[in-house]
């Protein structure tokens, strides 16, 4: 697991964010889910720890978090590369050439879908559907939405 | 003189081809001129091969202009776009175009128009009227009027809206609520994304009189998590809302309280199922629940629930405002009022085109979307989502009505109409549907879970030939066994895409090495 290399310190750090970040949350209709993505947002992913805190804090088993955290798709285990390319691989998108893209994009990063790289250059995701289905294909790199895309745009993204 | 104004979308699919761009380089170069301009943020008008479209106000008709460019925006003012003079990009009067004029727009009517932020633009448009009418209305009046038109689940399973208003209405509990199922799974459509982002106080306004229609004073919208604007605009427009006193515990002065949250989900197709949502929205694990119990009697914490798609929500204030009566005009059938539909994926016109139900599923493809975006042949549309069938040609004749369609073998859904040229490979295509449900499943039921999985492998070994007639033969058999024996409708709707494909593309499903040597 990534986060054992972390210090003693970095690691204290860590815990006082996951806690704040949940604890506001704590109550609320759905607060674990809102908790979770707020500790992802300040840490750039799920720490281990959460699990022990969120459990103590929503006072339910570590058992029950593991499951929520495992079961969606936007909590991640790992910080992710640098760069972060969300490629929709969805229908409309495949009608207009994803798959291509797609295999244009894993060629030129040298990544396999859903990994980062070996540099931590970038990381690339599938995502189905981003609702812009009208103007596909389309993708979401370091945040931004872009569509009528290429592999050539994507890459463009990233560098710029 | 009034500052000029200048109206830039911010719907996220006009950000995605560079709208924010267009938004500042206007006001450098207005600035650069000394020029008093407003830029004023709405939603799209749902052309969006037009995108970014920007307008202008002359003579009380708004000319546009697009799809604009950054690097355009220097011509624009040298031509005099803010006179509304003649450009490469204008596109005359928006409102005239015949992708415009053709639409019948009650829900969309103010998207792209309006600031979506503004309740006094939203008023001046015939917003507020709908709730004003219902606060003077019992509340087993209000559901007799949603009974009336006709209203049938806009999320695409289409059950009549006044039966689900009845059951919730009739329950006793000591609290209700109104959910807004926003999770906008199905690839090809994007409706709920344009109008939460290009008129939120619409949805607000649905909701609040649903709450008075049912009794509820609590209400939730469960927004899926890659809407990061539609997330932005709908918590500033509550704010709006609460200030107003259109949300809070007087509602408009009624004496009854509303009050509205928004949750974002967290990256789970299935939670776009109303009871794995609701078990979603209490902070767990999306499994879907055994029905019944019926969310609208043991729904959110165990108490009776209306949950709602963002658009069955977002036709009750026009429904409200104008009766039942009215709604129930436009349509056929039993498929009463509009719908928004969604042309998508290889379309030249891919955009949002309202209309009442009836239209010819072809017009929608060619009339006003103008055909493969590739200029090569049609060869298929698929209907109502990854659940949804792929038809051929020949069906294009058919009108978009629920029971035509499902008479057919297919369903309206959400509204989705995905468009595919020649060179799609619907083997490739009924795999994936297998891949979606596999990774999509939320685990409960075992023809789900291990019947996607199979269902890939087999449709690999019939494109390497291997036992070809055995695996047709398996094919059909798995999908009988998903509709037979899955839960809910990820499971038991997979095999619509998959099946379709068969039937009306066989020759895709010929082995590999006979396609090759026919090619
Ligand atoms: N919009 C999207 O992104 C999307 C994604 C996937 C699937 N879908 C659609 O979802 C549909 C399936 O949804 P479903 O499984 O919820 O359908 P369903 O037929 O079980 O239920 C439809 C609605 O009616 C209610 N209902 C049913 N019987 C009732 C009764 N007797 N009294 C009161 N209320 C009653 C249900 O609670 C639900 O709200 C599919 O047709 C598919 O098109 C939409
Ligand atoms: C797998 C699956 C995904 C669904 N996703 C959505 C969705 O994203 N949005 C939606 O409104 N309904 C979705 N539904 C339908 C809901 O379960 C439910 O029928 C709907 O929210 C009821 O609202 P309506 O009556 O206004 O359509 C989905 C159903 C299934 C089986
Ligand atoms: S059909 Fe699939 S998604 Fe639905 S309950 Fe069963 S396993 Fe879950
Ligand atoms: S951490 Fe600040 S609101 Fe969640
Ligand atoms: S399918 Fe790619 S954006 Fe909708």
């Amino acid at each position: 697991m990534l986060d054992l290399d972390l210090t003693l310190r970095e690691r204290l750090g860590m815990e006082k964010i996951i806690q704040e970040a949940l604890s506001g949350h704590v109550g609320e209709t759905g607060g674990l889910i809102t908790g979770l993505r707020h500790v992802q947002e300040r840490c750039g992913f799920v720490p281990s720890e959460t699990v022990r805190i969120a459990a103590e804090l929503f006072n339910i088993s570590q058992a029950e978090v593991r499951g929520v955290i495992s079961f969606y798709a936007d909590f991640r285990d790992k910080k992710p590369g640098q760069h972060h390319i969300r490629l929709c691989v969805a229908e409309a998108c495949q009608s207009v050439g994803a798959r291509a893209i797609e295999e244009d994009l894993l060629n030129r990063f040298a990544v396999r879908m859903g990994e980062t790289d070996a540099a931590d250059f970038v990381t690339i995701e599938p995502v189905y559907c981003l609702g812009l289905c009208s103007c596909a294909p389309a993708a979401e790199v370091n945040g931004k939405l872009i569509a009528r895309v290429d592999g050539q745009r994507i890459a463009d993204e990233v560098v710029s | 003189m009034s500052k000029q104004r200048i109206f830039v979308p911010l719907d996220s699919a006009a950000v995605a081809l560079g709208a924010d761009d267009v938004a500042a380089a206007i006001v450098r170069e207005a600035a650069a001129r000394d020029l008093d301009i407003e830029i004023v943020r709405t939603g799209s008008r749902g052309m969006h091969w037009l995108e970014p479209l920007i307008e202008v106000e002359v003579e009380g008709q708004r000319v546009g202009y697009g799809p604009t460019q950054q690097s355009e925006v220097l011509s624009l003012f040298d031509a005099g776009f803010l006179e509304g003079a003649d450009h490469e990009k204008s596109v005359g009067i928006v409102a005239n175009l015949p992708f415009m004029k053709d639409q019948q727009r009650l829900t969309f009517s103010r998207c792209g128009i309006t600031d979506p932020l503004s309740l006094s633009d939203y008023q001046a448009h015939g917003g507020l009227d709908g709730v004003k009418r219902a606060i003077k209305l019992e509340q087993s009046d209000i559901v007799e009027v949603i009974k009336t038109s006709g209203l049938r689940g806009r999320g695409g399973a289409g059950f009549p809206a006044g039966i689900k208003w009845d059951t919730v209405q009739g329950a006793q509990a000591d609290q209700k609520y109104i959910v807004c199922n926003a999770d906008e799974g199905d690839s090809g459509t994007f409706a709920d994304r344009m109008i939460m982002e290009g008129d939120p106080l619409l949805l607000i306004e649905g909701m609040v009189i649903a709450g008075l229609g049912v009794g509820a004073t609590k209400g939730y919208i469960y927004l899926r998590s890659e809407y990061p604007i539609a997330a932005r605009i709908l918590n500033e427009a509550i704010e709006v809302a609460k200030s107003n006193k259109l949300l809070g515990d007087d509602v408009l002065g009624s004496g009854i309280a509303f009050h509205l949250t928004v949750f974002i989900g967290a990256g789970a197709y299935i939670c776009g199922e109303e009871t794995s949502l609701l078990e979603s929205l209490e902070g767990k694990r999306g499994l879907v629940r055994a029905k019944p119990p019926l969310p609208a009697l043991e729904g959110l914490f165990g108490k009776p629930t209306l949950v709602h798609n963002v658009l069955s929500l977002c036709a009750v204030p026009w429904i409200l405002a104008n009766g039942g009566d009215a709604y129930a005009e436009y349509g056929q059938g039993r498929s009463k009022g509009t719908l928004a539909f969604q042309l998508a994926g290889n379309i030249k016109q891919g955009g949002l085109f309202e209309t009442a139900f009836g239209v010819k599923l072809g017009d929608l493809v060619n009339k006003y979307g103008g055909g493969t975006r590739t200029g090569r042949p049609f060869k298929t549309v698929q209907i109502g989502g990854p659940l949804g069938a792929y038809l051929p040609e020949q069906m294009l004749e058919l009108p978009m009505d629920y029971e035509v369609m499902a008479q057919n073998g297919a369903g309206v859904g959400h509204g989705g109409i995905v468009v595919f040229d020649d060179t799609a490979d619907l083997m490739a295509q009924a795999r994936y549907a297998f891949e979606f449900c596999a990774e999509e499943s939320c685990g409960k039921c075992t023809p789900c879970r291990v019947g996607a999985v199979r269902g890939e492998e087999v449709i690999d070994k019939i494109a390497a030939g291997t036992d070809y007639d055995q695996n047709m033969v398996l094919l059909e058999d798995l999908c009988e066994l998903m509709v037979d024996g899955s839960l809910c409708a990820m499971g038991g709707m997979t095999p619509i895409p998959v099946m379709s494909a068969v039937k009306h593309f066989p020759d895709d499903f010929a082995p590999r090495h006979v396609r090759e040597a026919a090619e």
